[in-house]
């Protein structure tokens, strides 16, 4: 059974007035359990809609979603995901590990077995010693890896990441990259990530999906093929290469000012 | 157009008139006691057959409210150029200006009534210009200081001297802060224009007006002075509003 | 986190420094200006500098020292702390007061927007209306007002006041602070199929905190403010208010008494400012420190 499925779902916002816009239009896409998957795309092409629609934080207009069998809606209902956004959204107030514990708390969960849980966490994500840290003592690479902490302390299965790396500093973000990997294989959650970069896409996933805009629809769904696990050497390998070649081509199969919007070799 | 505008202020309608009719409604139902609540239809016929007295007070009480108004904004600007030039000035005045925020200094009307003749109206000008100095004084001591730094550092490259910076770039960053203070000191100089005359001296304005008729249970007619202070607080409010807008018009930052 | 106790002393020193800078300038213009007052440009601005009118600072501070009442015991210290005391407690249940209406308030106005809409813009413009206006009449109500078996007792009057005046600036600025949630956190919230008050109580509460710090500074002064004004424009008895009329009007033969009552006045205004304060600090105490220019 897939993780997620998604099949045939469009998303108009104001629909009936003069801002109306087509946002995603006959989208099906499914994704394994384990899969690392990655949209990529311009802006505007739909890609956080999407991802929000998986989450439930939308309705789609037409089409369905489902998560773990279920409909969306019920999946976040029954927290079978996590969420991780460009910002860390740490809130300020609370310590690393009473950040880490918050869904746990939203769930009921007593408080020796949330302490317990968030331990595991902070060890997964090697931050063990700020558990009674504040958010904004920790540099901006390790605020993303407690929010990470924080979306898989539930033990969802599937994790949705909106550009979570994009406000860091390159090197930050190849290290944060590893990470993510090391702990999705431990964890073997299901990842649907959402990038602008053709690089961390690639190096990342399974599958990459290029996207394109008005309407936001799928263009090409690039199998990266690389076998065995990601290591530096990946990224000078010579398959490495050839799928970013294969992913730039998707993109660049659009119309030409589609490019010139926002695309990144970073 | 038209249905827009009305869905907007609807509700702040709604509620007034219901807030309105309900006070009316529960005067004449329990049959309140005048000295508790008056209906507000008899409020605004008082107001109304009152109005050329309920006008003297409020031209007593605004004139020395607008006479500290000025006085005092005229002050505190001037001083707040020589707390941006002076920092050590700036360094002692601007906490002690905080400190006397949480202070009910319109109590000073007491000792300044005996400063001056007992049928002056100066103490109350004074203590009106003192409460809006303070007010003008932090603001816009703070729109001269809190510059943007990268402003400072280009006049700077420009080897421009500290009067070019002080016009060119303080004065125009201290104007929206000029504009804030004056629409609390605006209401604050019309508060404390009448609670001042609440410690004896002249007793034609709002304030003494209130506070005698209610000694002598004419609650209708205090009401009606009432009204007319929040009129004239309102009138003083929206004049510093629309000399922000006019101002703000010419050009600068939003 | 402890308490910055060197920006404190710094404050303190500071603020010494200010008085004394004040006294000194008293002092110079008693000793320079006209005894009997004086004009600039034909007004008479200039006040009288006699020792009745502008009595030395150091006779103030003496005045404290001795009887209120001349042939009685009792010092005017213990007469104006009793007086500042009394108007603390009053000036206290009223920032309470006004400080609960005022939070519950902005959260019936965050929860239905039809009533923040409705409401929010009275709150704005009765922070510019002088409703302190109505003093007199609410402290009338004193001793005459009946509900069932209770009757309505003339320092409930000032204290309600003090609430009135600060319920305002504490509704605004904590519907603010709920309002101030970024998008991102209340996404997040909505992930975790939280419910209304949940996200309110685990978001936007501690959200609002850094926005309801300032209102509540504003409400403690408003409070004492109102309470204050209540006394003297009817002359509650047993406050500070009334003491300063009191001892303003006995200026003439002892003209240092009224400025000490002042002094309790102003006392009362930065004890309760202090108490908030401090309270502000301890709130705060693991919030990243913003950066003032």
């Amino acid at each position: 059974m897939s993780a997620v499925t998604i099949s045939n779902v469009g998303k108009t916002f104001n629909s009936g007035k003069p801002n109306e816009v087509q946002a995603l239009s006959g989208i099906d896409l499914d994704i394994a359990a384990g899969e690392f998957v990655s949209l990529i795309g311009p802006s505007g092409c739909g890609k956080s809609t999407l991802l929000r629609l998986v989450a439930h934080l939308l309705e789609p207009t037409t089409g369905n979603v489902t998560v773990n069998g279920k409909s969306a809606a019920q999946a976040r209902l029954d927290q079978d995901y996590g969420m991780a956004f460009q910002q860390a959204g740490l809130f300020e107030w609370r310590t690393v590990r009473k950040n880490i514990e918050l869904p746990l708390e939203l769930k009921g969960w007593d408080k020796a077995r949330r302490r317990e849980r968030a331990e595991e966490m902070l060890a997964l994500v090697q931050l063990p010693e700020f558990g009674d840290h504040y958010p904004w003592q920790l540099s901006g690479g390790m605020q993303q890896r407690i929010a990470i902490a924080r979306a898989l302390a539930a033990h969802p299965q599937l994790l949705l990441m909106d550009e979570p790396f994009g406000a860091l500093d390159e090197m930050s973000r190849e290290y944060m990259q590893g990470e993510l990997l090391r702990i999705c294989a431990e964890t073997k959650t299901t990842v649907l990530f959402v990038t602008h970069s053709i690089p961390e896409a690639v190096y990342l996933s399974q599958r990459v999906v290029v996207m394109s805009p008005r309407p936001g629809r799928i263009t090409k769904i690039v199998d990266v093929g690389l076998t065995g696990p990601r290591s530096e050497d990946t990224r000078n390998a010579e398959s490495f290469f050839r799928a970013i070649t294969a992913v730039r081509e998707g993109l660049r199969g659009m119309h030409a000012e589609h490019v010139a919007m926002g695309m990144d070799d970073r | 157009m038209i249905s827009r505008v009305a869905r907007r202020t609807w509700p702040p309608l709604a509620f007034g008139a219901a807030f309105l009719g309900f006070w009316e409604w529960a005067v004449r139902f329990f049959e309140l006691k005048p000295y508790f609540l008056t209906a507000p239809t008899v409020i605004w016929r008082q107001f109304v057959d009152g109005f050329g007295l309920v006008r003297g007070a409020a031209t007593v009480s605004g004139t020395n409210a607008l006479v500290g108004l000025v006085a005092g904004t005229i002050l505190g600007i001037a001083m707040s150029f020589a707390l941006s030039r002076w920092r050590l000035l700036d360094r002692i005045i601007t906490p002690l200006a905080i400190a006397l925020n949480a202070v009910p200094i319109f109590v000073l009307v007491a000792v300044l009534n005996n400063m001056y003749s007992i049928t002056s109206e100066i103490p109350r000008r004074i203590m009106v210009a003192l409460v809006v100095y303070f007010i003008v004084l932090v603001n816009v001591a703070r729109g001269l200081t809190q510059v943007s730094s990268t402003h400072v550092e280009l006049m700077r490259s420009y080897a421009a001297s500290d009067v070019s910076v002080l016009l060119k770039v303080r004065v125009p960053n201290a104007v929206p802060f000029l504009f804030t203070a004056l629409k609390v000191a605006a209401p604050a100089a019309v508060i404390t224009a009448f609670v001042s005359e609440y410690f004896g001296g002249s007793q034609n304005g709002l304030g003494s007006r209130i506070a005698s008729n209610i000694a002598n249970s004419k609650n209708a007619a205090a009401w009606s002075y009432v009204l007319g202070a929040c009129l004239l607080g309102l009138l003083f409010y929206s004049i510093s509003v629309l000399l922000e807008n006019v101002v703000r018009r010419g050009g600068g930052r939003q | 986190m402890s308490l910055p106790f060197g920006r404190i002393v710094r404050r303190t020193a500071t603020f010494i420094a200010a008085v004394a800078v004040v006294a000194v300038i008293w002092e110079t213009y008693k000793f320079v200006g006209p005894t009997d007052g004086g004009s600039i440009l034909g007004v008479r601005v200039l006040p009288r500098t006699a020792d009745f009118a502008m009595p030395h600072v150091w006779e103030m501070f003496q005045r404290f020292g001795r009887p209120e009442v001349r042939g009685r015991d009792g010092t005017v210290f213990a007469a104006v702390a009793a007086g500042a005391w009394y108007s603390f407690r009053l000036a206290a249940v009223g920032f309470v007061l006004g400080g609960v209406v005022g939070v519950g308030l902005s959260v019936v106005m965050a929860r239905f927007d039809v009533v923040r809409r409705g409401l929010l813009p009275y709150l704005v413009v009765s922070q510019t209306v002088p409703l302190i206006a109505l003093a007199p009449l609410v402290v009338s109500w004193g001793g005459r007002l009946e509900i069932g078996s209770f009757t309505w007792p003339r320092w409930l009057s000032a204290s309600v006041l003090g609430a009135f005046l600060a319920f305002f600036p504490v509704a605004v600025g904590t519907l603010r602070g709920l309002a101030a949630a970024p998008p991102a956190a209340l996404e997040l919230m909505q992930s975790y199929a939280a419910s209304w008050w949940r996200t309110l109580l685990t978001l936007r509460f501690p959200t609002a905190v850094p926005y309801m710090v300032p209102a509540f500074r504003l409400a403690a002064s408003s409070a004492v403010i109102g309470v204050v004004v209540a006394e003297i424009s009817t002359g509650l008895k047993g406050g500070i208010g009334r003491l300063i009329i009191e001892y303003a009007r006995e200026a003439t033969g002892d003209p240092a008494k009224v400025y000490t009552a002042i002094f309790g006045a102003a006392a009362l205004g930065l004890t309760m400012a202090g108490i908030v304060a401090v309270t502000d600090t301890v709130v705060m105490r693991h919030r990243p420190k913003e950066h003032t220019a």
